[in-house]
């Protein structure tokens, strides 16, 4: 074993259902005894990649290791890993005993030793005195009890748990994240947990993984992802966010509501498009206007229990969420400071948006399934493959379903303060941005037009 | 008076009425009727003679032993064909498994006495002979589909997580089947043996047109019995298999709680 620090190798996984990409080319490393947590909203694929692991689904390409060991084409049975799957999935036919000694059964594990193993896990997760229980009598919280005990009781290498608490209730959940902690330090296995809550990941992991479409997005230690988000997505699913559009003016100084910030981020040239996060507490609100970096207007301000949250609107009209443990009434001016350690700032993935398309004759263009109108175009050939380009702002959204030229739908809304950046997968399968200011909502159809001085043509040599 | 009325229908429990008439004149009255015939004697008057009859007389006894045979008979073909294709049917996708439920289905839309006359008309061209084969092929090609659909519905509900759970833990796919999969299609079994054996037991249209009436089922016994007039005799007959009926039921609803509760692994 040359990585004998790493329990599970990923590389470079690839995994294709028949309508689409789950998995993009995924490479990951999981240390020995770590808690890690595979994190993203649903169909990012992280429940895909464990089932990977656990060997119930197989790639389209790429490879894991667990233990060392190669793991392609080796049958579920065989896999040194087990599983704690979300909605129990405990035998109806057994008994608590009898599902839980389950595997050490087929180990042919000596009758006596299966009998303290089981007791000893049963204990562990609190549920002493239920052997002869029948699991359907059980509560959900009980069920996922007996389903852990089932799994650990096995001494298997890597704890497989797929949204183990979804199905609990918020208390218990809250519980179970702390009896599941406990556990892991004792047991020291390696967990790899898959959750779509983020609350779950910072409060559990070692290391959280961020997924979204199919790719990694972000590893790192709960702090690193919560206060070094990579991109606009991580920053906007930890936690809560200010994400706006922002200039790079040159070192140590970024550009944003028009108006320059000092900050701490260094090399990413002179006069940059990059998008700066701010979390809603790292805005603070004084008294004295005068020493104000920006002034706004507060427009709304709820209590969450230990904070308020505030939005506050400037005069340019870029809306900020604050939270602030004092209450600002809504309607009244005030003044706001940043740190520049607090502004993080993130190189922007795209600019504009960039599709393959065919050109039909010198004023039509092929793209996203429907032929659409552009700007005369000179020393293209026809029938050439090309490449259009189209600002975020030059999309036009529409629900009329004479109106809309290709169709597609919502896949994400990001807020950016003045405007709202939505991702939008057309029926062909492209994925094309969108700047607006119209509320839209996930998973709304839309239409897709753009007017034809917005498209940029350029031949794929 | 409107009023009553109108305050009666909306009383849900109205609208079951014309069934409940139906059930009681063509269900509980002929129940009642066979009662009173089975206890009495030709003469009149309360006896058990048609009973006595029946133990003494060792043709009827003897053609109900028989039915049992045939009834037990293809319900294990029934079983042991029937399961495996079940099995297969839901690894099927899903639109497939639709078509080929729908083809087994489909003969069941013939009368049973069509499809029998087909039956006998097939083994005349392939020239084999009518017999008590013909007649076991018979009832499984009637009786089949009725322990492949219970079966295939337990086992296309059945949670895919908890074959996988079995898979997770170290199951083979053999063990999978025997300890997971299996003992949670007992329901389906159960309901496929009784769907199966009990109607077998009474047939006799399939035994007369299969065996050139040269086989005798315990139903063909009560139709005779009752076309010639012997009520009494016939009546008795009928309760007997109905008490024989019921207590295999009672039996099968006892393992079917027994495989579904809390029975022992190993």
């Amino acid at each position: 074993m040359v990585n004998s620090n790493y329990i599970i190798e990923i590389s470079n996984i690839t995994k294709n259902f028949p309508d689409k990409v789950v998995l993009d080319d995924v490479s990951l490393k999981v240390r020995k005894g770590e808690f890690l947590t595979i994190l993203g909203p649903s169909g990012c694929g992280k429940t895909t990649l464990l089932r990977l692991l656990a060997g119930f689904n197989s790639a389209t390409s790429g490879e894991i290791l667990i233990g060392g060991e190669r793991m392609t084409g080796v049958p579920p049975h065989l896999r040194p890993v087990n599983t704690v799957f979300q909605r129990y999935a405990l035998f109806p036919n057994y008994n608590v005993y009898d599902n839980i000694a389950f595997g050490l059964k087929l180990q042919r594990v000596d009758k006596k030793e299966i009998e303290q193993r089981v007791k000893r896990a049963l204990k562990m997760v609190g549920m002493t005195d239920y052997e002869h229980r029948d699991v359907q009598s059980l509560s959900g919280g009980q069920q996922q009890r007996v389903a852990i005990a089932r799994a650990i009781v096995n001494r298997p290498q890597v704890l497989l748990l797929d949204e183990p608490l979804a199905a609990l209730d918020l208390k218990m959940r809250k519980d179970m994240q702390m009896e599941l902690k406990e556990m892991h330090r004792t047991l020291g296995i390696t967990f790899v947990y898959v959750t779509h809550d983020q609350e779950e990941a910072l409060t559990l992991s070692d290391t959280i993984v961020v997924m979204n479409e199919g790719k990694i997005q972000q590893i790192g230690t709960p702090t690193d992802i919560y206060n070094e988000p990579c991109n606009a997505f991580v920053a906007d699913f930890i936690g809560e966010s200010n994400i706006l559009n922002a200039v790079m003016v040159r070192d140590r100084l970024v550009k944003f509501m028009d108006k320059e910030f000092e900050c701490v981020d260094e090399g990413f040239g002179e006069n940059v498009e990059v998008d700066v996060v701010i979390r809603p507490e790292d805005v603070y609100i004084i008294r004295n206007a005068e020493a104000a970096m920006f002034t706004g207007k507060v427009k709304s301000c709820t209590f969450k229990g230990v904070h308020y949250e505030m939005f506050v609107e400037t005069p340019d009209g870029y809306e900020i969420m604050i939270q602030d443990y004092n209450a600002f009434e809504v309607g009244s001016e005030v003044g706001m400071m940043i740190k520049p350690a607090d502004i993080h700032v993130m190189r922007k993935e795209r600019t504009e948006n960039h599709v393959e398309g065919r050109l039909i004759d010198a004023t039509h263009v092929e793209m996203l399934g429907e032929s659409f109108e552009c700007e005369a175009v000179e020393g293209i050939e026809p029938g050439a493959k090309v490449d259009v380009s189209f600002g975020f702002s030059s999309v036009e959204l529409t629900d009329d379903p004479d109106d809309g030229k290709s169709w597609g739908t919502i896949r994400f809304i990001l807020y950016k303060g003045d405007r709202y950046h939505l991702t939008v997968r057309t029926d062909e399968g492209d994925t094309i941005y969108v700047d607006t200011h119209d509320v839209w909502e996930d998973l709304d159809e839309v239409g897709i037009k753009i007017a034809p001085n917005n498209i940029t043509i350029n031949e794929i040599k | 008076m409107r009023q009553r009325i109108s305050k009666i229908l909306a009383r849900r429990r109205v609208w079951s009425l014309p069934y409940v008439i139906f059930m009681a004149i063509f269900i509980v009255v002929p129940l009642l009727l066979i009662m009173f015939y089975a206890f009495q004697s030709k003469a009149g008057g309360f006896s058990l003679e048609n009973f006595e009859r029946f133990i003494n007389q060792p043709e009827a006894a003897n053609t109900f032993i028989y039915s049992i045979g045939i009834a037990l008979i293809t319900t294990i073909i029934c079983l042991v064909l029937g399961y495996p294709a079940a099995y297969v049917l839901t690894k099927l996708k899903p639109s497939n498994a639709r078509l080929v439920v729908m083809l087994f289905i489909l003969p069941m839309w013939i009368n049973v006495l069509v499809r029998t006359l087909a039956t006998v008309a097939l083994f005349d061209f392939l020239r084999l002979p009518l017999g008590e084969g013909a007649l076991i092929f018979g009832m499984v090609y009637n009786f089949l589909p009725f322990m492949i659909y219970p079966i295939y519905n337990v086992l296309q509900k059945m949670d895919p997580s908890l074959i996988e759970a079995a898979e997770d833990l170290g199951a083979t796919p053999r063990q999978v089947f025997t300890r997971v999969v299996f003992p949670l299609s007992m329901p389906g079994i159960v309901s496929g043996i009784m769907m199966v054996f009990m109607p077998t037991i009474s047939t006799f249209a399939i035994a007369e047109l299969l065996t050139m009436n040269n086989i005798k089922l315990f139903g063909t016994t009560i139709q005779e019995n009752i076309n010639n007039g012997m009520w009494h005799y016939g009546a008795a007959l009928s309760l007997i298999m109905l008490i024989i009926i019921g207590i295999t039921s009672l039996f099968t609803d006892a393992t079917s709680d027994e495989g579904t509760g809390d029975a022992t692994l190993l």
